[in-house]
């Protein structure tokens, strides 16, 4: 049998800089979960399917399961536990998420809340369609994906100060 | 007080938006070793040898065990209750590893490795011999003679036969002048598609094995689990953290029992199974596939004189929930449109595809969709409008089911159908899209349902509860009824706050997590039961814990207890409502009284011998592109009445997600066959056609409350109902946009091609 090849990865994970030995075959929700234990980050399909171990690599949403550990080496990585502030405050998507009962089971909300990281950072205007475009790389089961559109598209009109858009009250 | 009927927060919420809710495999130990399956790679036949040599010789492969390993010890998997009547058991025909394989993906060996990488390598290294046999997937032709047989102690295949005989369905036939409206309606085989997979790790403490499982029925687990080890039930020990959905296909024992016994081959070691989704789709249960063949004979003024039903469900290789499930869709059929003479035959047979199990609606989608369609069809043969066809017809006020003894209190189907038809326009549009002869049409289709909350009287139908008033006035509350995704710990608080006198739903601690050690024996999470059967252990236990509160208040406070009440988290006279104590200074009193120190705690159990019905519809307005053969959802409106809400939030939020996976059933979601071979072709995310966000527009959830007068808390079902009319009436607005009727869903662009093209719409 070939030997295991392992390779020495530096990346900065939630704000926080770190080195790690990886196995040159394992993605990045492998690093993430076995040997940092942020298991926020979801395993569904783990060929890219259905978007629950998504994170940001500089700024930008990826398939953590598609994505190979060894790629991180010079990367920021973000992951839903570090989306909290220092002294355990909510993001304002989290807490829409929360408030809009747009969370069931919670498999795939992690991933559903980076990919909204990643569109609201943009700080732009999405029409209905272009948002449901941008977030249809996620499947779910439990939410009809009705109360996650509109978490995310009120934290959007929040932000651009659009605070009288007849939507923020439905 | 009046936390009942509030749109609160989800008690997990701030967990689940902040990636901390550990579900099984976050709380995995490190040492766990990984057993992965061999799957048969036929859809029958027996496995002749098995050639695990190469399999053995992998750097870190630990075990192989073989179908000619394990015990020949049949078990059960339905997650159903147990039954004392032999004869209502449920069928015993699965062992752990088969060496007669009855479909493709059926589990043949397992590797136990120290590292998922060898023992994947593991699997595929294992050399399986079969001899083959022939395979049957048409539940059909499964039953006819010389059928391959897939169990012996079925002939032809059949698992089970029920009838219905009310009246005279040949002589009612004969009355002069009756309109007779024939179909044959198809639906398919889908899976649940939760996003989390199943899976399960497994060791042995103390002599004991403990088993932590994706699953939604952990004390039935258990017993399975102990049933498939041949050890004492007391001897398993089942724990059950959230989960990432389950909608019924964890309501079977799925691979804990192997991975259990995979433990016990290894000295007790922790052993994990992680199904893949690709395993998913296949190994684990699926929606059964029901054929329905519907004659009905209609009265010039469209009222019916006869109905025949005849339903062919198809089991798969495995019984699983088996009969249960055509057999409720069969028992709507005389209650949804009531006629004096009808005559139903449900079959389940054997074939040699995956074995399917309970699904969300458990058999009222597939009857749904052929008795819906078919009410359209029979609106039209009368020249009446389909909405007036169901008000004429529909369950009347006062129907009692003489089995169940449900009883139809309310107006509901009409009052629910009203607010549909107020929201989808219906009048105006429906005259406007009459007139429409062009490549594009619009359609507006309507759909009810039928459905009952638990499963009495058919089966056991008991909740337990243990409450415990902590020191600082707090209650932490636990019962066997599960958390899944639904929102069922939410509304446990809800209720708990109100029946104690709580100031708010966060003053109740739900211990989410059952573990079969500590938890009061329950049920779990099935037959949308949750709410409405906890409801009467949560009064009950509540009521029992406020009778020791006041009690000792008594004690404490010198007035009789029926003068005090708890209001708001205080001790209250009733009389002058003065402020006696609060509860926590109770509480503080009660466990440090050096006189008379009492730990305040309630338990009982509620068995429940009642029944709800629970109704309601969809509107739906297509678009549809006859050239193209596309449809395309505009609107879709779904209305329940589940009786009181408790959480109207979590209701609509509960509804939202039963129309995805209606949107789902009616347009894209089918796992398909390799006729060929049996191989499934699409078992994974991508091929199988999941709705995404793009595919649905605005989800509309109304209700009508109407308080079920059997409740506790006037609550009925609501968990399964969503999921059941959005189907036909997609296939019914497609009716009325084109006029072609199409039997089978889901209604794709092939299914339209070959019906346009059937029907003249679309020409060479």
């Amino acid at each position: 049998m070939a030997k295991k090849q392992y390779q020495l990865v530096s990346c900065t994970i939630n704000g926080k800089a770190v080195e790690q030995m990886v196995d040159v075959r394992a993605s990045l929700t492998d690093l993430l979960r076995n040997d940092f234990r942020l298991t926020s980050v979801k395993k569904g399909c783990e060929v890219g399917e259905c978007g629950a171990c998504n994170v940001l690599i500089d700024g930008e949403c990826f398939n953590s399961c598609l994505y190979l550990a060894v790629w991180a080496e010079g990367k920021h990585i973000t992951t839903l536990e570090g989306l909290m502030g220092p002294n355990g405050e909510l993001s304002d998507i989290q807490q829409a998420f929360m408030d809009e009962t747009a969370i069931q089971c919670g498999f795939c909300i992690p991933g559903f809340i980076m990919t909204a990281v990643e569109i609201l950072n943009r700080n732009r205007y999405y029409t209905d369609e272009e948002l449901r475009k941008l977030l249809s790389g996620h499947l779910c089961r439990c939410t009809g994906y009705e109360n996650i559109f509109k978490a995310v598209k009120k934290t959007m009109l929040r932000r651009l100060g659009r605070l009288d858009d007849p939507f923020l009250t439905t | 007080m009046g936390e009942v009927g509030k749109r609160e927060v989800r008690v997990d919420a701030f967990d689940k938006a902040t990636g901390r809710t550990k579900y099984y495999e976050d709380l995995m130990p490190a040492e766990a070793l990984y057993a992965r399956i061999k799957h048969s790679t036929i859809a029958h036949g027996f496995v002749t040898a098995v050639d695990t040599a190469e399999a053995e010789q992998i750097d870190g492969v630990v075990k192989v065990i073989t179908c000619f390993d394990v015990p020949d010890r049949p078990f059960p998997t339905a997650g159903h209750p147990w039954s004392m009547d032999p004869h209502h058991q449920d069928v015993a025909d699965r062992l752990l590893l088969n060496r007669h394989v009855r479909y493709y993906g059926d589990d043949v060996a397992v590797v136990i490795a120290e590292n998922e990488v060898a023992a994947m390598q593991g699997v595929r290294a294992l050399k399986v011999t079969y001899e083959e046999l022939p395979f049957v997937l048409d539940v059909q032709k499964a039953m006819e003679d010389g059928a391959p047989q897939l169990h012996e102690a079925y002939p032809r295949n059949i698992l089970n036969h029920t009838s219905i005989r009310n009246g005279d369905y040949e002589t009612a036939v004969k009355e002069p002048g009756l309109i007779k409206v024939e179909g044959w309606y198809d639906t398919p085989t889908v899976q649940h598609c939760h996003i989390e997979n199943h899976g399960c790790f497994a060791y042995e403490e103390n002599g004991r094995m403990t088993v932590v499982s994706s699953t939604q029925i952990p004390h039935i687990v258990r017993r399975v689990v102990g049933q498939a080890l041949g050890r004492p039930w007391g001897d398993i020990r089942l724990i059950k953290p959230y989960i990432g959905g389950g909608f019924g296909n964890k309501q079977d024992a799925l691979y804990e029992p192997l991975c259990a016994y995979c433990s016990t081959q290894v000295g007790g070691r922790c052993v994990r199974v992680d199904c893949s989704r690709e395993e998913t789709f296949v190994s684990n249960r699926v929606r059964h596939a029901i054929r329905s063949h519907i004659i009905s004979w209609l009265r010039p003024d469209g009222t019916f004189a006869a109905r025949k039903l005849e339903c062919f469900s198809s089991q798969g290789a495995y019984a699983s929930h088996g009969h249960g499930i055509v057999a409720k869709g069969m028992g709507a059929f005389p209650q949804q449109y009531p006629c004096p003479n009808v005559e139903g035959d449900a079959y389940t047979v054997f074939c040699n595809k995956p074995a399917a199990g309970a699904m969300r609606g458990y058999g009222i989608p597939q009857a749904m969709f052929a008795n819906e369609s078919h009410i359209d069809e029979c609106a039209k043969a009368v020249g009446m409008d389909p909405l007036a066809f169901r008000r004429q017809n529909l369950m009347p006020v006062g129907f009692k089911d003489g089995f169940s003894q449900n009883e139809n209190y309310f107006d509901s189907y009409n009052q629910c159908m009203d607010k549909g038809k107020a929201y989808m326009d219906y009048d105006r549009k429906i005259k406007k899209y009459a007139q429409e002869t062009g490549p594009i049409r619009h359609g507006i289709g309507v759909a009810t349902f039928w459905y009952n909350t638990a499963v009495y009287p058919i089966s056991l139908e008991t909740s337990s509860n243990r409450m415990q008033l902590n020191l600082d006035g707090t209650v932490t509350m636990q019962c066997g009824e599960t958390e899944i995704g639904q929102g069922a710990d939410t509304v446990y608080a809800q209720m708990t706050a109100d029946v104690l006198g709580l100031k708010s739903y966060k003053d109740v601690h739900v211990v989410s997590c059952q573990d079969t050690d500590i938890t009061p024996t329950g049920l779990g999470a099935y037959a949308s039961r949750q709410t409405y059967v906890a409801g009467f252990s949560i009064r009950q236990t509540g009521d029992l814990l406020k009778e020791k509160i006041l009690n000792y208040a008594s004690e404490l406070n010198r007035q009789a207890p029926y003068n005090m009440d708890i209001v708001d988290g205080n001790i209250v006279r009733i009389g002058d409502g003065r402020v006696l104590m609060s509860l926590s200074e109770l509480a503080m009193t009660a466990q440090y009284n050096p006189v008379h120190s009492e730990h305040l705690t309630a338990e009982s159990t509620y068995t429940i011998r009642n029944n709800a019905y629970s109704f309601g519809c969809t509107f739906a307005e297509v678009e549809v592109d006859i050239p193209m053969c596309h449809v395309k959802l505009l609107n879709i409106i779904n209305v329940h009445d589940c009786g009181r809400l408790i959480n109207p939030a979590l209701a609509e939020a509960q509804v939202h997600g039963g129309m995805s996976m209606a949107i789902g059933y009616g347009l894209s979601e089918q796992l398909l066959f390799d006729e060929k071979t049996g191989k499934p072709l699409n078992n994974n995310l991508l091929d199988y056609k999941l709705s995404t966000i793009m595919d649905h527009p605005h989800l509309e959830a109304e209700f009508v409350e109407n308080p079920e007068p059997t409740s506790a808390f006037g609550t009925k079902a609501l968990g399964e109902p969503p999921a059941c009319s959005g189907a036909p009436a997609i296939r019914n607005a497609i009716y009325n946009a084109t006029g072609v009727a199409i039997n089978e869903n889901p209604i794709n662009p092939h299914i339209l091609f070959k019906r346009f093209t059937e029907e003249g719409l679309i020409q060479d």
